[in-house]
């Protein structure tokens, strides 16, 4: 081995990579919250009588799934400033850059997360269904009621774990000079010439991180499973 | 805004002469599915030893296969791409990295690092795929080889795999399409695949649009190309009597 | 089924683009600089010394100097002390994009002025004058461009001295590998790590990459220029009052000699982040710029 490590850069950067920690959190709760929601509903259409509103959510899950992520940052960096501002009257300097990156992921990932629902919804028993519209439930009524909760509790493992693989593709906000947590790593490894260093660290902060969470969600599935 | 549309820019030859823009994105559709192609093969031999290890009755192996997975889980792909092509030449022992730095060609050690970073990182993922097809298999399959004598590299050969894979075909087909995708990471690194090829025409012509929109068009046709490909596989391998068949 | 919503989103896209064209006659971005009390500025964030990030994550450098001199005439202009600056970082890739979406209304970095670019954006009066030329490890013998026959050689992408180099390797059969890297750190990194043997870039910008290195001693800048490159300020197109008023402020900073201290102090005097003097002296080229500034591209 023959590289002089120089770790001297990172704690004079701690509070400048803290700072683009918060923009990977923010960004990673925005499109979770969001993408659960927009996914839900894009499961419902999808799984819905009406064939046009069945059409257009597979339509909108394929095309999602189609295209690479950093394509769609980019397009999405390009052209929500405008669509915001032309819709929302705002003012024209704005700083909407976090805010497309947050619209981008978010419907990003409501293809992915539709997708779980989806089969989540899929797995509760048609029976149920059919029960609820005995009782005199509507279609809406027995989604909310009956199916649904009993959908997401299968699903939380799955909605969390993919919650953890999003976290990690924020780093790819990067490309778009958003100050993210790699993109500050990346930042401070490029002035100081300590790339190196700062990759390995930032590497291990995302392992860290990520591995914890993923044994906390996999305790979760044990508990839920015996229940 | 003022934006000057020119699609007529793919039939203009580039700066060096010897092919036009249109030739550079075909390079890079080239480059991308390379790539990917490689990379998937690496990632289905490794997932699948690695599936098997983690379902064997040694604690060790299977340890040993668990921990590979959460290391190549764990880290943004992004973060694993500069590890292997930056960091991991800088610490390699007795001039070894010395020696991938100076002798290969600099496209091939770009190639290489984004394919056994791709083929890692995927290989975790069917990795899991494997395991979740082997376990899914009904418990007896496996005391019924061993109870015919077969020993346990037998039983997993002739027995359990064989089943096995046929199961895993529908979500190794998302994996599959999500290696085409991933690969637009490794633009970072230099390596000319295709969202490079766009972005260098973007700097010799700014003209970002024509480039951003024939990218994508270019991606989702790959989509296309593969999904209707997994397709026929997937009607081929479908173990009748199980969900999916029809 | 994936293709049906691309043509929505295209003219969504489009429909987006073409809404800013209503605004008014004279000069639309100072009309937007004064009605919304802020002007929008682009920078970069490691063109050493041109704009870059300091330690303490500030702008600084050489064209954000000039960039806020630009910024002083604009608040004379509007009559508006009080104007808000916002800095938003801009990339090689999407600076172009952005001054044309309106989200920076100039952005003043390391931009070559070329024809290719004016078609989609304005330049204003140049602000610096560069040539492209090698580092190298100053132990590698290598003097000059003949000598990088055969060898890697590395170059940031989308640069001039990418397709400089792609040439020459062409029309001279020098047979090198030649790689093009992400940005100018990472090309850096290349050098530095052994990779490649030079690093064809802006001199300017050569130096720049000195004040990163962990041993600035053992680096050269070296070879004869390939080309000469005239940087400036990117602004939108077809908006004469605001170039005027941009190209007035920069020749002020010109003549007056405010320009040259500002060059001296970030290429003669060490600079953020290690203190480091680049020691790179003032060119003939730049002088007479400075004497008759002018928005001429190099070509």
């Amino acid at each position: 081995m023959n590289y002089d490590f120089d770790w001297s850069s990172i704690p004079g950067a701690l509070p400048f990579l803290w700072d683009g920690m918060k923009i990977s959190l923010e960004i990673t709760v925005t499109a979770v919250i969001f993408g659960i929601v927009w996914g839900t509903l894009l499961a419902m259409l999808r799984l819905s009588p009406v064939k046009p509103l069945a059409w257009f959510a597979a339509g909108y899950v394929n095309l999602f799934r189609s295209i690479p992520l950093v394509m769609v940052l980019l397009w999405f960096f390009l052209i929500v400033p405008q669509l915001l501002r032309s819709f929302f009257n705002l003012d024209p300097n704005t700083d909407v850059r976090l805010t497309s990156a947050m619209i981008g992921f978010a419907l990003f990932e409501s293809a992915y997360y539709s997708e779980i629902i989806r089969a989540g919804i899929q797995s509760v028993p048609k029976g149920q269904v059919a029960a609820a519209s005995a009782l005199g439930m509507s279609y809406s009524q027995a989604m909310r009621l009956v199916v649904l909760p009993q959908a997401f509790r299968n699903m939380v493992p799955l909605l969390l774990t993919q919650a953890i693989v999003l976290f990690q593709d924020t780093s790819l906000v990067y490309m778009s000079a958003l100050a993210d947590f790699f993109g500050a790593a990346y930042k401070v490894g490029d002035r100081d010439g300590r790339l190196v260093e700062l990759l390995l660290f930032a590497g291990a902060v995302y392992f860290v991180l990520c591995f914890t969470l993923s044994q906390v969600v996999r305790r979760l599935q044990k508990r839920m499973a015996t229940v | 805004m003022s934006y000057q549309w020119n699609w007529s820019i793919f039939s203009s030859p580039v700066p060096t002469g010897e092919t036009t823009y249109l030739g550079w994105m075909l390079s890079g559709l080239q480059t991308t599915v390379t790539l990917s192609l490689c990379a998937w093969v690496m990632a289905l031999a490794l997932g699948s030893l690695m599936g098997v290890l983690r379902t064997v009755p040694n604690k060790w192996l299977s340890g040993l296969a668990a921990a590979y997975v959460e290391v190549f889980r764990n880290i943004p792909l992004l973060v694993q791409l500069f590890i292997w092509y930056f960091v991991l030449p800088e610490l390699l022992p007795f001039g070894l990295g010395d020696a991938f730095k100076q002798q290969l060609n600099p496209l091939t050690q770009q190639f290489l690092s984004a394919m056994v970073c791709l083929g890692f990182f995927t290989s975790a993922r069917v990795c899991e795929q494997v395991r979740a097809g082997i376990n899914s298999l009904p418990r007896g399959q496996k005391n019924a080889g061993l109870a015919l004598g077969f020993t346990l590299p037998q039983t997993y050969r002739h027995v359990l795999l064989p089943m096995a894979f046929r199961l895993v075909v529908p979500p190794l087909t998302s994996e599959f399409l999500n290696i085409f995708k991933n690969s637009a990471v490794c633009s970072t690194i230099g390596l000319l695949e295709l969202a490079a090829q766009g972005r260098q025409l973007v700097d010799y012509t700014a003209q970002p649009y024509e480039s951003f929109i024939a990218v994508t068009l270019l991606y989702v046709l790959i989509n296309v190309v593969v999904m209707s490909l997994m397709r026929v596989v997937e009607t081929k391998t479908r173990v009748p009597g199980y969900m999916g068949s029809k | 089924m994936s293709c049906t919503r691309k043509p929505a989103l295209i003219a969504l896209a489009m429909a987006a683009l073409f809404t800013q064209s209503v605004f008014a006659q004279e000069s639309p971005t100072l009309k937007k600089i004064k009605d919304s009390g802020t002007i929008a500025l682009g920078h970069r964030e490691s063109s050493i010394p041109f704009s870059y990030y300091d330690d303490k994550q500030q702008v600084v450098g050489y064209s954000q100097e000039l960039m806020l001199k630009v910024v002083d005439a604009v608040k004379a202009e509007l009559k508006l002390p009080a104007l808000a600056v916002k800095l938003t970082p801009v990339t090689s890739q999407n600076r172009i994009p952005l001054v044309q979406n309106g989200t920076v209304d100039i952005e003043c970095g390391s931009t070559t002025n070329n024809a290719e670019r004016g078609r989609q954006v304005a330049f204003s009066n140049t602000i610096f004058i560069i040539g492209t030329r090698l580092m190298t490890k100053k132990e590698s013998g290598i003097k000059d461009f003949p000598d990088l026959a055969g060898k890697n050689v590395v170059t940031t992408a989308g640069t001039t001295s990418e397709r400089l180099i792609r040439k020459m390797n062409e029309d001279k059969k020098l047979a090198m590998n030649i790689i093009s890297a992400k940005d100018h750190g990472e090309s850096f990194l290349t050098l530095e790590t052994g990779r490649a043997v030079a690093f064809m870039m802006d001199d300017a910008l050569l130096y720049g990459e000195l004040a990163k290195a962990k041993r600035p001693a053992d680096w050269a800048v070296v070879g004869t220029p390939q080309s000469f490159e005239a940087y400036g300020c990117m602004m939108r197109k077809d908006d004469p009052g605001f170039k005027k008023v941009v190209d007035t402020a920069l020749a002020k900073a010109m003549t007056s000699g405010e320009a040259e201290a500002i060059y001296k102090k970030w290429f003669t005097q060490p600079i953020p982040p290690k203190g480091l003097n680049l020691n790179f002296p003032i060119s003939d080229a730049m002088l007479k710029l400075y004497k008759a500034p002018n928005d001429k591209a190099f070509e």
